[in-house]
């Protein structure tokens, strides 16, 4: 009686009993297709970094033209909400509270200041309990005082030119929306909460519930078990794909730049790390409970913070950067941010995707030793 | 009454026992939160520093060398690469080997000897918008200084505006995170914790048990209630403390205080959990449940970016979420001193969110026993 | 197959269609013997049952008979296979239901069978005469587009016979088919195994039912994970001829009479059957000294033929002593009332289906009453109805006079209650346990501390104080279950299933302390699958398809259930007997 080491029957019928019982289960379509969504929109409309309407106060303690002129330049920036003043008692306890971000005092006698050339000309206070945002109160407000001052010389006609003057060329993200490179980056964590988290917890459930027990003592071979329980995962993620890229070209209006063929091929690449990490969690742990943490700890977080998704990699502490080569996310968050604003990059494609399969091959090597035809191993 | 107590007593600590009694559910609970405080105090930052910058210099001339110079010179920049070419500046920017590119003309030292403006084309990558953003903001600081030593007739920039910032003058990222995170891991702790420990005895049968014994719906909501709180408010203040302690977060504001508000937030969080857990039968759902509640909770409170940059619908759900008012309350007393009637505005919400869940769970379980 | 199959086979010189032979198999998991030197052989076409008392290894066999374990010394041949060899063919050969049946509680009935056709390599063609023999055989036929989740106990149970025998295996291997199951499902199980044996096959069927192990054609008794028993039931049956005897005749409380058979050397062993006593003498025990002790109670002794029950607890060395400390410990209880529980048209419906129907009875102060029926029957709902957990759709439940969905806290301390399961914190140790136990029955500290030292006296709880539930044999669960239960001494017991899958001797223990209480007056309500224990109630309700369709004593309703075949029917027939009554009457 030779035996083939896969039968496509016996394959077919695993597959098919894995896509039924994702079907018929709430928690699992919710995982799969509900908190995506519910990511994507969070994404799309809850987490924004873009600097616009920043709320601020203007402290006009002079009553000179020229001072009048400077708070309007302010009120004119986009970068701006202004809420004019007249002494600094007032705005200050809304910056304390965190109503104003920060304010900027035109003196009472900025006008003589600006006349004789006096430094400083005027003061910038920021709420430094919010790093990022104060840094950019900081940026936008020199930037509003030194174009109104350019402004007034070019009008008196005693222009002076700088002599280095910046350029910038925004590439791939013209306008600098946060939006843009976070839905493409969303699409990692989707990812990973299907292909770690659900497939962790699907296998957990069968040792849980007794049926692997019984799916072990027939004749079909682990290899097959394996592979009828990851190709539904796989499919169902890049199903996942391709619904989060619609939902981003069509919904959120990102473009896709790059082509269909690298989204799937990168995707399929970054799937197997996912799969492998689930099924090695679940070869760790047999009950959905310690998988369920396991997965969070060790597959979503990690896909969240260190992968370059919301915080630059290159910021973080060396120990930090060096953990973050191991995480799969690492590799396929940029590529995803590449093919929708940029286009197909295969000189950095490739690379990442020898990364992720080699990080995916770890994964089953790992799990391949733990699951075995056996219950005693 | 007295026996209400004794009833109430036996309660509390069987839950307490619960999660605190085995070694490694006390590690499960005591070990991840400050583990993911250690790593996310440094692991999350928007400050950009380290970074890789392209520089094509076709000029190849005095200034640029001097501006090539004093940008690798500066503490944010971890190296200037050289770059010959377009069509490398391009590779290099697309494959984010740089964030940034500068592309300097070959006429540029000649034109400022020549007293014009020479101009420096920066590629900033689109991607990596936020620190692509600062880095610019950063080279322009650099190159105004550059203006004014070439120019010191132009008004020097660098002292036309006085900057100061309040509260964190180095705007050091951590003073930021640290306060926040403590908030928001309390939260997940506390979600589960309470979570867990109802749909745990409705799998177990534990809970019909509970239903025939005398104990009454108010005290065993009370009874699930009290330990969370204790349980949450504990981690969060020692994470206070660690904050304070260990990462060296200055502390302004009323300790006690905060822990009062510590709570407060707590006792909301728990009455989530509550209603988590009124719908989940099994703990497998308890945790997918706080995973799905939690995690958009985190995202709206303000934690990552700030609320007002959220649509006016997703702004006012915010305030439903008793993070959002907590982190306001957390990082005023870390680094703001925070007056008393800041803190108020912000704990009203917080106690109203727990009125209404607390009501909640009380009629749901009254329910079960009709 | 491989060649070396062949050869093993050839070597063992057995059909092809060969059993199971064990050769000296241990089984260790780390320090731990689970099983040491057991050697037997298992032959096609018999029905081998596999038995002994909860941990004494049984399912680690019966895996290691599957190929799913190894065994750390010896050798195990499973239809000529050498399951320590993983050759593959090994599952061709065999059928394997483990304790939860294996089922996909979301797949259909039908879609679990397709798939385990698949998983067995069953051409398509072949499909669907096997489906409708199996489902003609497992009765299934109407159910097929139902979700394995929703069917009853005794239906997954067939279907997860269905699905082992889906390759038509040469050895089928039961794990524990019979746990909570009703009795006329495990008649239909008997029956599908007796054929399915007569074709040829080997099974194995292991449990800790000894009803059912006296049904086998031979037994495995294991112990402590040596085997003590190897041969047909009557044959260990059989050694206890002229010990077994009836006490008849006891007009009133055989409860004490027991308790005080069980003290005397002579007497090995005892249990209640309806009116009657049954005791076991002591090996080499003349029927005198018993003819004595019953003239001296004013009863009648009268030999009956030994079961193989009798036979195993003597082999195990003969049941506990009839003494329960906790019960004459207790104050007797003082009561106003007669009845203790009682319902009145009890109705409970959930959307369009009726759980339990215009249920009406009353039990009286001091009365063992069981609550028995099939799966589904609505014995649970009307169990939970009076214990206040659900609200009756109409009628009325009342436990010493009160409704305890309305009761105050304090009249809730007349119940205990000990849920299937045995539901204990599991993150509690044990002495943690019996603290929240004691408190939330708003014990003061004082008594508190004497009730969880009386506590662990009794049911010798002392060396597992810091162990948690989970860790205890089932044995141990139980009476940890009964302690919580008992602290705050209640006037009225409900046990729901409280024996299910225990052994026959801590089930003695466990029954020798009701009979205490009982003797104190405490009235216990009791549902059980398990018709030796209806024999110790003083009267049984038997509910089918939510009606309570008989009412009586064990003996009248096993009278009631007499034919002329079977003039003397078991409690087990009586019940099946008035269901299939009810069926042609319905």
């Amino acid at each position: 009686m030779a035996r083939t080491a896969l039968s496509p029957r016996r394959l077919a019928a695993l597959v098919r009993k894995e896509t039924v019982q994702v079907l018929r289960d709430p928690s699992a379509m919710m995982i799969a297709f509900v908190l995506p969504v519910v990511l994507l929109f969070l994404f799309a409309y809850a987490v924004s970094l873009d600097i616009r309407n920043i709320p601020v106060g203007v402290v006009l303690e002079s009553d000179g033209a020229a001072a009048h002129d400077l708070a309007a330049s302010f009120s004119g920036s986009r970068y701006f909400t202004v809420t004019p003043a007249r002494e600094r008692d007032s705005v200050s306890a809304a910056v304390v509270s965190g109503k104003l971000h920060g304010f900027i005092v035109i003196p009472q006698d900025f006008e003589r200041r600006l006349e004789l050339g006096e430094t400083p000309l005027v003061q910038i206070v920021t709420d430094g309990s919010r790093p990022n945002t104060a840094n950019f109160v900081q940026q936008y407000a020199q930037g509003v005082v030194l174009t109104w001052l350019q402004t007034r010389l070019a009008a008196k006609g005693i222009s002076a030119p700088s002599a280095v003057e910046l350029v910038p060329r925004f590439w791939f993200n013209a306008e600098l929306e946060t939006r843009r490179a976070l839905i493409p980056g969303a699409i990692a964590i989707v990812m990973t909460i299907i292909g770690t988290l659900l497939t962790a917890l699907v296998i957990a459930r069968e040792w849980e519930r007794g049926t692997m027990e019984a799916i072990l003592s027939t004749p079909v071979g682990s290899v097959e078990i394996l592979i009828g329980k990851l190709l539904p995962y796989f499919l169902l993620g890049l199903i996942a794909t391709g619904v989060c890229t619609i939902l981003a070209t069509q919904l959120f209006g990102i473009p896709l730049r790059g082509s269909w063929a690298a989204l799937f091929a990168m995707s399929a690449a970054f799937l197997v790390p996912a799969l492998g990490q689930g099924l090695l969690i679940s070869a760790w742990a047999r009950n959905q409970f310690v998988a369920a943490q396991l997965a969070l700890l060790s597959a979503f977080l990690p896909a969240l913070l260190l992968s370059g998704f919301l915080f630059e990699i290159d910021s973080m502490p060396v120990a930090i950067r060096l953990v973050s080569h191991v995480v799969a996310a690492r590799y396929f968050v940029p590529v995803l941010q590449t093919v929708f604003l940029s286009g197909d990059v295969w000189s950095m494609f490739l690379p990442n995707m020898l990364a992720m399969l080699a990080i995916g091959t770890a994964f089953f090597l790992l799990a391949r030793s733990r699951t075995k035809k056996r219950l005693d191993l | 009454m007295r026996q209400m107590l004794t009833r109430l007593r036996a309660q509390i600590v069987k839950e307490l026992l619960s999660v605190l009694r085995d070694p490694r559910s006390r590690f499960i609970l005591l070990g991840p939160p400050f583990i993911q405080l250690t790593v996310f105090a440094f692991a999350m930052t928007l400050e950009v520093t380290n970074i890789r910058i392209g520089v094509y210099d076709m000029d190849n001339g005095r200034w640029s060398h001097e501006l090539v110079q004093r940008v690798a010179a500066a503490d944010f920049v971890r190296e200037a690469v050289p770059v010959h070419g377009n069509a490398e500046m391009t590779d290099m920017v697309s494959r984010k080997e740089v964030l940034v590119g500068l592309v300097i003309a070959d006429d540029f030292s000649s034109t400022v000897s020549a007293g014009g403006t020479g101009t420096v084309q920066v590629i900033v990558d689109g991607r990596s918008a936020n620190a692509g953003q600062i880095a610019y903001g950063y080279l322009n600081r650099i190159v105004a200084g550059l203006n004014a030593d070439l120019k010191p007739t132009a008004l020097p920039p660098s002292d036309t505006v006085a900057v100061r910032h309040w509260f964190n003058p180095n705007l050091i990222y951590r003073w930021y995170v640290l306060p926040g995170l403590a908030g928001v891991l309390t939260m997940f702790i506390t979600l589960l914790i309470t979570a867990l420990s109802i749909s745990r005895e409705r799998e177990l049968g534990t809970f019909d048990q509970l239903m025939v014994s005398p104990a009454t719906p108010l005290e065993i909501i009370a009874a699930k209630t009290i330990p969370s709180v204790l349980l949450g408010s504990i981690l969060g203040t020692m994470m206070v403390l660690a904050g304070r302690f260990v990462f060296g977060v200055p502390f302004t504001g009323s300790f006690p205080l905060l822990i009062a508000c510590l709570s407060l937030f707590t006792l909301s969080v728990v009455g989530i959990g509550l209603a988590i857990s009124s719908l989940c039968a099994t703990q497998q759902q308890a945790i997918l449940g706080t995973f799905a509640v939690g995690v958009p909770m985190v995202l709206m409170s303000g934690f990552a970016t700030p609320v007002e940059n959220m649509p006016d619908v997703l702004q006012w759900m915010a305030q439903a979420i008793p993070l959002t008012h907590f982190m306001t309350i957390v990082e005023g007393s870390f680094t703001k001193a925070l007056p008393l009637s800041d803190v108020l505005a912000s704990a009203w919400p917080m106690a109203v969110i727990a009125l209404v869940t607390l009501t909640g769970s009380i009629v749901f379980v009254r329910a079960r026993l009709e | 197959m491989s060649d070396a199959a062949i050869e093993s086979r050839a070597k063992e010189g057995i059909a092809a269609t060969g059993g199971v032979i064990l050769d000296a198999v241990g089984k260790r998991f780390g320090t731990v013997d689970v099983l040491r030197g057991v050697s037997a052989r298992i032959e096609p076409g018999r029905l081998t049952g596999l038995v002994g008392p909860d941990g004494a290894g049984k399912t680690t066999l019966i895996r290691m008979m599957a190929g799913l374990m190894v065994p750390t010394e010896g050798r195990i041949t499973t239809a000529g296979f050498d399951v320590a060899a993983e050759d593959p063919g090994l599952s061709d050969h065999i059928g394997y239901m483990p304790q939860r049946f294996g089922l996909y509680e979301d797949l259909t009935v039908q879609e679990n069978l397709a798939l385990y056709a698949s998983l067995r390599n069953i051409p398509a063609g072949d499909r669907r005469t096997l489906f409708d023999r199996l489902l003609d055989f497992t009765r299934l036929g109407p159910f097929t587009g139902r979700l394995a989740g929703n069917l009853s106990g005794g239906m997954k149970q067939k279907l997860g016979l269905a699905c082992a025998l889906m390759g038509t295996p040469d050895v089928l291997l039961l794990d524990e088919p019979g746990v909570g199951v009703d009795p006329v499902s495990r008649q239909d199980l008997w029956a599908m195994v007796q054929a399915l044996t007569d074709d040829g096959m080997a099974v194995v069927w292991s449990t800790a039912y000894l009803d059912e192990a006296e049904r086998c054609d031979t037994v495995l008794l294991l112990s402590e994970g040596e085997l003590i028993f190897d041969g047909p039931p009557d044959d260990l049956t059989n050694r206890l001829s002229g010990r077994t005897y009836h006490l008849r005749g006891v007009t009133e409380n055989r409860r004490g009479l027991l308790t005080r058979a069980l003290d005397l050397p002579t007497v090995a062993d005892g249990t209640i059957q309806g009116h009657a006593v049954r005791l076991v003498g002591r090996d080499g025990v003349s029927a005198d000294a018993l003819e004595d002790f019953a003239s001296a109670e004013g009863a009648d002794l009268a030999a009956v033929p030994p079961r193989f029950e009798d036979a195993f607890v003597d082999l195990l060395g003969g049941g506990p002593g009839g003494r329960s400390v906790l019960a004459e410990r207790m104050e007797p209880v003082e009561s106003v009332s007669d009845v203790s529980v009682s319902c009145n048209d009890l109705t409970k419906r959930f959307g369009s289906f009726t759980a339990t129907d215009t249920v009406s009875f009353d039990v009286r102060r001091g009365e063992v009453f069981g609550l028995l029926g099939p799966n589904g029957a609505g014995k649970s709902t009307t169990f939970k109805m009076l214990c206040g957990l659900l609200k009756p759709t109409s009628g009325r439940a009342t436990v010493t006079g009160l409704d305890l969905r309305r009761a105050t806290s304090a009249a809730k301390t007349q119940l205990g209650y000990m849920a299937q399961k045995f539901s204990l914190y599991g993150l509690l140790n044990v002495r943690q346990n019996l603290d929240f136990f004691a408190g939330i029955y708003g014990l003061p500290g004082s008594v508190r501390h004497d009730r969880i030292e009386e506590m662990v006296e009794t049911f010798q709880l002392g060396p597992f104080l810091d162990a948690a539930p989970g860790d205890l044999s089932l044995g141990y669960k139980q009476r940890l279950a009964l302690a919580c239960s008992l602290m705050h001494r209640p006037p009225v017991l409900f046990l729901d299933e409280p024996t299910s899958g225990v052994d026959p001797i801590t089930r003695r223990e466990f029954w020798t302390h009701i009979n205490g209480l009982v003797g104190k007056g405490v009235t216990v309500l009791v549902t059980t699958h398990f018709m030796d224990e209806a024999e110790y109630c003083d009267r049984v309700a038997l509910m089918y398809k939510a009606r309570l369709i008989a009412l009586d004593t064990p003996d009248a309703l096993k009278r009631q259930a007499a034919t002329e075949e079977k003039p003397d029917p078991t409690m087990e027939e009586a019940f099946i007997r008035l269901i299939e009554q009810e069926d042609a009457n319905g």
